[in-house]
């Protein structure tokens, strides 16, 4: 319009204007590797976690000139910097950044991809390959990086001309954080990054073969509605939906108007706070009692952003077969993929409670509450009260340490774990106090997870507590990140429980294999020295009447703090749902 | 109940589809039957189709899982009796056996087969049908000798009007 305008008025000078700005712009070519970085930036990021090497140097070069605009982190392995991304996406719900080089730098990020894929964790990875003509011929770092990653991305794409840059960078980013979350690879050989183009971007809003957001089905509504309105024992399942879809105002809302009780997958944490009389504990292999033994008593579940993986259902030819079932999901592939449902809702989480919300009966179940309430009290008996047993001297229990922590935080600090009993038992014994302070490795169990996830997390909402949570074994996976923590200054709080196992394999032989700890015991390095090596603080509580002032100690600290925390060697995380078990033959000791 | 399924899938002409729908077959372990791709009525938009022996569970869940990949629009699943369907094999006989009586010249006339190309030493018989006829065929000839023998995947017409253009207008794409 102004253009159109200043035409009317001075044709001839907005004509010259016009072609000055043609040739200059005709001059202005730019890299494909800066032309990335530009893309990153009109994508609103401002955060990249990556390792340079030779086939992705064009881009590392570019950014030597955009480091004010976009802050780079250096993490010590392409592994750390794919989990960051995963925690900084998690935590912030905006897609992570990580760039990795060709060959060795790319295989590095696999496992974060499978991870993040698992998990629904938008993310897009860059990745630089070789040249374009010496693709296939086994150059120097060449791996068929897109052939190796189709079957853990949600979408991969090779460019090889500079180009294509703008395009492929904006659809990237679309799909990565569209409908179901997931991991995008960009692979840019070199001569895409040193080649040339007149850069022009435009965010990506419609792919003509891809459906992300379903619209809610009235009719799907109504019937789920009907089911809803006529249940006796209604229970919820929350899932991870509701935090991707960032449901939990509405989903509160509901909760309270029908007066459903609520369990929560693990991802599902945090959904609904802990407090919540309506909610009910976590599901699963070792989750709550009442949860799973009323899952085979309810007589309608409304999974609602969940996929029923086997860790929640157990024996699936034995779950809730007495139910009727609602399936509120976005992913159409997981509808009636473990489990069939009589009501399916193809929807965005928050979308299906909304127009849900207006469908349904104000009701409460006082009678049906209550039996999850002696549930609560049974477990309460077997397990949780020998879990939190105050210990006055000797080696920590591992639940102990989490509900200390738990209570220090007033139960709002974000909860990064890592995986095996002591994830398990920050599931059980952290008490969430609010949204989205949940994350851990779920789908795929990646060990390594924990500490490359805290720092992104916390890079992602500095003003939170971050709370790293690990055992001994997966912290020895990524630990070298420790120097991100301290050059970055990065202040996670990590609570190291030690008990010289890999405890959860452990756990297994002792129950499964007859006591044959095949290959589970470490001989542990002194963790608190490794920390300060990479100037880390940190200190061992070894004495549990030490534990309250060494987690207050760790809190306290301004920056980055490893508590190493020697814990009784052998312990068992109960519940359990033993593998082929049915969710109520769930043990309790 | 396993069952011979036939799936197409609508995609985008682009490198990696292929192997991304390949991919999700394979990791339940399942070995394809047969695999043919081309273009399709449809401008700029590709049809693969894929065979298998799975049961209908199986096919329902890996077509969800086909169908959500980006760059696929939609993916069907057929019983064959859903289809119109062919399959072309090529087989490389001796020359020398038309020679002897009129044993090949018969199974030519009786299996509606071909003659595509005379050499001295060999002579390559097309036949188009179904499995079990270009397989019926190749047992008669191995009979008095075959030197290759070599069938492509199966190509399909469904016998319901074409499910995806309803789908693309509902979308508002074609």
């Amino acid at each position: 319009m102004e253009i159109k305008a200043k035409k009317a008025q001075a044709p001839k000078k907005v004509k010259s204007d016009r072609a000055k700005t043609n040739s200059k712009k005709a001059k202005a070519k730019i890299s494909g590797a800066e032309a990335v970085l530009k893309c990153l930036l009109k994508e609103g990021v401002d955060l990249i976690y990556g390792y340079p090497g030779g086939a992705i140097m064009p881009i590392y070069d570019a950014l030597y000139d955009y480091q004010k605009k976009i802050q780079h982190v250096l993490t010590r392995h392409e592994q750390g910097a794919i989990h960051a991304a995963e925690g900084y996406a998690r935590a912030t719900r905006k897609t992570g950044v990580c760039f990795a080089t060709s060959g060795p730098g790319a295989t590095n990020l696999f496992t974060g991809l499978g991870d993040a894929l698992m998990d629904s964790t938008p993310l897009v990875c860059v990745t630089g390959q070789v040249y374009s003509h010496l693709l296939g011929s086994d150059a120097f770092q060449e791996v068929d990086v897109i052939g190796c990653t189709t079957s853990i991305t949600k979408w991969n794409y090779q460019i090889t001309d500079p180009n294509e840059i703008p395009e492929v960078m904006a659809k990237a980013f679309y799909i990565a954080n569209s409908g179901r979350p997931g991991p995008v690879l960009i692979d840019i050989t070199k001569d895409a990054q040193v080649g040339l183009l007149d850069f022009k971007y435009k965010r990506t809003t419609k792919i003509r073969s891809y459906f992300p957001l379903p619209e809610v089905d009235s009719a799907q509504i109504t019937a789920a509605a009907k089911l809803i309105n006529a249940a006796k024992k209604p229970l919820i399942l929350s899932g991870h939906g509701i935090q991707i879809a960032e449901a939990h105002e509405v989903f509160r809302k509901f909760v309270e108007k029908t007066g459903i009780p609520v369990a929560s997958t693990i991802h599902g944490l945090s959904s609904l706070n802990n407090d919540h009389p309506l909610y009910v504990g976590m599901l699963g292999m070792h989750g709550n009692y009442g949860p799973n033994i009323k899952t085979n008593q309810c007589d309608l579940l409304i999974a609602i952003g969940m996929r029923f993986d086997d860790r929640v259902t157990g024996n699936l030819q034995k779950y809730a077969t007495q139910a009727k079932k609602i399936h509120i999901e976005i992913d159409p592939s997981e509808i009636n993929k473990n489990v069939e449902v009589e009501a399916p809702v193809l929807a965005d989480a928050k979308d299906a409670i909304v127009a849900l919300h207006k469908k349904v009966k104000k009701k409460t179940y006082p009678s049906w509450l209550k039996e999850f309430r002696a549930c609560d009290k049974k477990e309460y008996r077997k397990v949780i009260s020998k879990d939190l047993a105050k210990l006055t001297s000797g080696p920590i229990k591992m639940a102990q340490a989490i509900k200390e922590a738990s209570d220090q935080t007033k139960g709002k600090a974000i909860v990064v774990t890592d995986v095996g009993q002591h994830q398990m038992l920050a599931a059980r014994y952290y008490d969430y106090s609010d949204k989205n302070l949940w994350i851990s490795s779920g789908g795929a169990g990646t060990m390594g997870f924990g500490l490359p996830a805290a720092i992104g997390a916390k890079m992602g909402r500095p003003q939170k507590e971050v709370l790293c949570v690990c055992g001994d074994g997966g912290f020895q996976m990524t630990l070298q990140e420790l120097g991100v923590c301290s050059q970055y200054d990065v202040a996670v709080k990590i609570l190291l429980l030690d008990n010289n196992y890999l405890g959860m394999v452990r756990q297994w032989q002792e129950l499964f294999f007859e006591r044959r700890y095949s290959f589970v015991e470490l001989e542990n390095p002194d963790f608190v020295t490794i920390a300060k090596g990479f100037g880390v603080e940190g200190h061992t509580v070894a004495d549990a009447k030490n534990l309250k002032a060494s987690i207050k100690q760790m809190l306290d600290h301004d920056g980055p703090y490893l508590l190493h925390v020697t814990c009784i060697k052998e312990e068992n995380v109960f519940p359990i749902i033993s593998t082929g078990k049915a969710v109520d033959e769930i043990a309790l000791e | 109940m396993e069952n011979e399924y036939t799936i197409t899938i609508f995609s985008e002409n682009k490198t990696g589809v292929l192997s991304r729908v390949i991919g999700i077959i394979t990791r339940r372990k399942i070995n394809m039957d047969s695999i043919s791709a081309s273009k399709s009525a449809i401008k700029g938009i590709h049809k693969i189709i894929i065979v298998i022996k799975v049961t209908e569970t199986q096919v329902r869940k890996i077509c969800a899982q086909i169908d959500k990949q980006i760059d696929v629009f939609k993916a069907f699943y057929y019983d064959n009796s859903d289809l119109v369907y062919q399959e072309i094999a090529l087989y490389k006989v001796p020359t020398e056996a038309f020679y002897q009586g009129d044993t090949v010249e018969n199974l030519v006339r009786k299996y509606d087969a071909k003659i595509l190309r005379i050499e001295k030493k060999y002579i390559v018989i097309e036949k188009t049908g179904h499995q079990e006829e270009t397989e019926a065929l190749l047992e008669e000839l191995e009979q008095v000798g075959i030197y290759e023998f070599i069938r492509s995947g199966r190509v399909a017409i469904v016998k319901p009007m074409e499910r995806l253009n309803t789908y693309l207008k509902k979308r508002n794409i074609a």
